[in-house]
């Protein structure tokens, strides 16, 4: 304990952050994980807070609440009249009836600004930015849980990419194609895979690199020009890619409306190897960078809900008050509001350790065991304290609550994070 | 900017301090009062006070370098309310004379401190105590001593401290936020009586202060006649708000003797268990991280309201870490250490057991302000949600029902 650690650790020691450490006998725990030495930079830079004000500008200019539900209902209703999204094929017309993903949008975000390359390195075409910059971007996408496929294409394949080898001409050309927009990717495993489960193998490759088998519930398939396929050959685990046109994506009716899921088949696909020295430590890569930057767009889903409910209840007026006078309301909202300011910690914790490299093991399971239920929560109380209005599907919260519920079951639950953490902290199971 | 506003010239502080000072060679207290002559103790205080006029932040790094040094430290759980609620109060309020007189020994611990602030009949509402101080008739400027009548009740360390910080009313006809003084109280003033006050631990840490014609020389009070509650305000932002310039390590507070408790002992593990020590681990954790953030903010000079969660945050976990402490333990739970009333000099959470940790939590979401006070105060100063309603605040304080 320093001299100094004033003020407020008085009679309170012990409450305080800074108040009292444990006498002897605790070391063990005191440097537990790896980069528990230095702290993680938990601020925003000045680049950082431009690069958001940019997307929100664009979100709020293109993709207001009102065009969202507009494009929402269209996509329910033809997914309603049934059969696989418009009989796929590359050509981008199909792809632009991918609904509800907005290729106008995407196009001004992935390629205009730049932000489908935001993890690629300069040399291979990308902005040379890093995981925290991409979580800003996921945390204004989630805010305004916007139709986009930054999460499959940005991060989730362009992260199993940059796993391989990128020394490869094949790699390179695919990553450049993806960070400049041109096209857009996929990583074809089913969105509740978590980080650390076995390598998947719904998919074989032949001899001759064809691959057949099918992948369920994967997310921005229905946006997505090209597929990174995690795939077992004769020689073992692999990362193959596939043109979107040369697999059947099948939509189905998906909770989550914003982020729709199809299942992809293969049927003696043609598909090209991506050379990588562990196919499935860069998938593993991918799902880790996908989790925890995924703790981010929980975090502006969640503090979307906090912020409209109080600028909701601070004028709705009933019994002759303002509802958001009422104590028992103030109380649930300090609540929630302390619940998303110590998310924003966790997840620009973990969006630190994946650009640093540094204890993002535990960074982002810690991040992600306590995301989905923070985004849940905020969603939930949303809609109980809109009253009536807030279970109409004319007030776009049931795209929150739709988007924060899919996200819990989204790259690992809160349940299996927590599972994950136990053998690096040394708490052993049972 | 001197150099004393950066790292390289704090450190270089610390060096003379040490080449002039050996920590090994002193006595723990005169290595303190050279520190503190040394601008040393809170680097942020004025020169000659005790700091150096430099940013807050770097206190870390002048800490870092003298624990690295093997300095002594003033031991600040016993010191705890002069360094926290007394010590910022008497530095934006106090007399020149009065920063002089107190604050040097009040940071080497020579003079303990004890606030009284709360009464039977005023807690959370604290605004409403009925402790009077009343003007002796007096010299030129019309007045002598203030003589004090009252009860305080709650009074961590009373029974250590030489000084306090008492609020008092002084005028009964006004609104009972405007007739209220603050003063620095001589606990050694044959009217102040401290009886112990045992709590649910067993001990006595706190206790009922009976005060009985207790003299106060104008000279001891803080602040303009009846401006008592804006001063408060000072002391209770400090004592809620205020987070230490350390970081914690990871692990490092409550969550640390019940994961070792699971590590050392595989017998007492059981999924169920599993699941929730994970889960406390996980907010743990995040509670750090979030302190951690705030402390950053407050280091580059921009603080964002989330310092006013932290005490909430800390006070749950602290109570249902300590709860899931006492069951892991099972049988041994059944146990407690010692009912024997004791006086403490300091809060120890950790030479204690498991029971008495539980027990001891359950006043974190009381101290300080509760925790329901504290969200009202964040639905209000954070969120901007309309105030409780207020019956009170146009009557004066000797015509509201009680
Ligand atoms: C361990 C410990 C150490 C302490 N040390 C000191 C000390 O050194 N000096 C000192 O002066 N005091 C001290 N206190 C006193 C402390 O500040 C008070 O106990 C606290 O402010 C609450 O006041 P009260 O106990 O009178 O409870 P009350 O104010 O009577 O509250 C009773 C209950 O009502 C709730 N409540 C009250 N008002 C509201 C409201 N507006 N909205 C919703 N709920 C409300 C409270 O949250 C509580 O649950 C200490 C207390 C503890 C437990």
């Amino acid at each position: 304990m320093s001299a100094s650690t004033q003020p407020g650790t008085g009679p309170d020691s012990g409450m305080q952050p800074g108040g009292t450490q444990p006498g002897g006998g605790t070391g063990p725990g005191q440097e537990r994980g790896s980069g528990s030495g230095a702290q993680p930079d938990l601020l925003y830079t000045d680049i950082e807070e431009d690069l958001r004000s940019t997307v929100r500008d664009v979100l709020a200019d293109r993709c207001p609440p009102a065009s969202l539900s507009a494009r929402v209902e269209a996509a329910a209703e033809g997914a309603a009249d049934g059969g696989p999204a418009d009989g796929r094929s590359a050509e981008p017309s199909a792809r632009a009836s991918a609904r509800p993903y907005d290729p106008a949008l995407w196009r001004v975000l992935g390629a205009d600004l730049g932000l489908a390359g935001l993890l690629v390195p300069e040399k291979l075409g990308g902005q040379g930015a890093s995981a925290r910059e991409a979580a800003v971007v996921l945390e204004e996408l989630g805010a305004g849980v916007a139709p986009t496929p930054f999460l499959g294409s940005a991060v989730l394949a362009t992260s199993a990419l940059l796993a391989c080898d990128t020394a490869d001409a094949g790699v390179a050309a695919l990553l450049g194609s993806l960070a400049s927009g041109a096209a857009t990717g996929a990583l074809a495993v089913p969105l509740a895979a978590a980080p650390g489960s076995a390598f998947p193998g719904a998919v074989r490759a032949d001899a001759a690199g064809r691959l057949t088998g099918t992948v369920t519930s994967v997310a921005d398939a229905l946006a997505a020009d090209v597929l990174v396929v995690p795939a077992v050959g004769p020689d073992g685990p692999g990362l193959y890619e596939v043109a979107a046109g040369d697999a059947a994506v099948t939509p189905f009716v998906s909770l989550d409306l914003t982020r729709p899921l199809a299942d992809v088949a293969f049927d003696g696909a043609a598909a090209r190897p991506l050379p990588s020295a562990d196919a499935a430590a860069a998938l593993d890569a991918a799902l880790l960078a996908g989790a925890g930057l995924l703790a981010s767009e929980q975090l502006g889903l969640a503090q979307w809900c906090l912020d409209e409910t109080v600028r909701y209840l601070g004028e709705r007026h009933q019994f002759g008050r303002v509802v958001g006078g009422f104590q028992a309301i103030k109380h649930r909202l300090a609540d929630l509001w302390l619940e998303v300011v110590s998310l924003r910690a966790a997840a620009r914790s973990a969006a630190d350790a994946l650009a640093t490299g540094t204890d993002a093991a535990i960074a982002v399971r810690v991040a992600q065991a306590y995301a989905s239920g923070v985004a849940v929560h905020a969603a939930e109380e949303a809609v109980q304290l809109h009253g009536g209005i807030g279970m109409t599907w004319e007030h776009p919260l049931h795209l929150y609550l739709k988007r924060a519920k899919a996200d819990q079951i989204a790259v690992g639950t809160a349940g299996r994070h927590r599972a994950a953490l136990a053998p690096l902290l040394d708490l052993p199971a049972a | 900017m001197t150099s004393n506003a950066t790292p390289e010239g704090v450190r270089a502080r610390v060096r003379e301090l040490l080449a002039a000072h050996d920590p090994a060679a002193l006595e723990p207290l005169d290595f303190l009062r050279a520190r503190f002559d040394a601008g040393l103790a809170w680097v942020h205080f004025p020169e000659g006070l005790g700091g150096l006029g430099a940013p807050r932040a770097l206190q870390a790094v002048v800490d870092a370098e003298l624990a690295a040094a093997g300095a002594p430290d003033n031991d600040p759980r016993r010191i705890g309310i002069g360094l926290g609620m007394a010590a910022p109060t008497i530095l934006r309020y106090g007399t020149e004379e009065q920063k002089h007189r107190f604050l040097r020994p009040l940071w080497t611990g020579e003079e303990v401190w004890c606030q009284l602030f709360s009464e039977p009949g005023a807690g959370s509402d604290l605004a409403g105590l009925r402790t009077r101080a009343v003007r002796e008739d007096g010299g030129g400027d019309g007045g002598g001593d203030w003589i004090v009548d009252g009860q305080k009740v709650w009074t961590s360390s009373a029974h250590n401290a030489r000084w306090a910080i008492l609020i008092a009313r002084t005028d009964p006809d006004v609104p009972k936020h405007q007739g209220i003084t603050y003063f620095v109280c001589d606990m050694t003033d044959p009217g102040v009586e401290v009886r112990p006050l045992r709590q649910i631990t067993g001990e006595a840490e706190f206790n009922e202060v009976f005060l009985t014609g207790v003299r106060i020389p104008d000279a001891h009070r803080l602040g303009a006649v009846g401006e008592g509650w804006r001063v408060a305000q000072t002391t209770l932002m400090n004592e809620r708000v205020a987070i230490g310039g350390s970081a914690l390590p990871r692990e490092g507070g409550m969550i640390a003797p019940v994961a070792a408790a699971w590590r050392e002992r595989p017998g007492l593990r059981t999924p169920e268990l599993h699941d929730r020590l994970l889960t406390l681990w996980v907010e743990a954790e995040v509670a750090r991280l979030g302190a951690e953030r705030v402390r950053q903010q407050l280091a580059v000079g921009a603080p964002g309201p989330e310092g006013s969660g932290l005490k909430l945050a800390f006070a749950r976990l602290n109570q249902q870490i300590s709860g899931l402490e006492v069951e892991l333990l099972g049988e041994e739970g059944l146990r407690y250490g010692d009912w024997t009333m004791v006086r403490p000099q300091t809060v120890d959470f950790y030479g204690r057991d498991a029971g008495y940790r539980y027990l001891r939590a359950k006043g974190n979401s009381i101290e300080g302000g509760t925790s329901e006070v504290l969200r009202n105060i964040v639905a209000e100063r954070v969120l901007g949600l309309p105030a409780e309603p207020r019956i009170d605040k146009d009557v004066a304080w000797k015509d509201l029902p009680r």
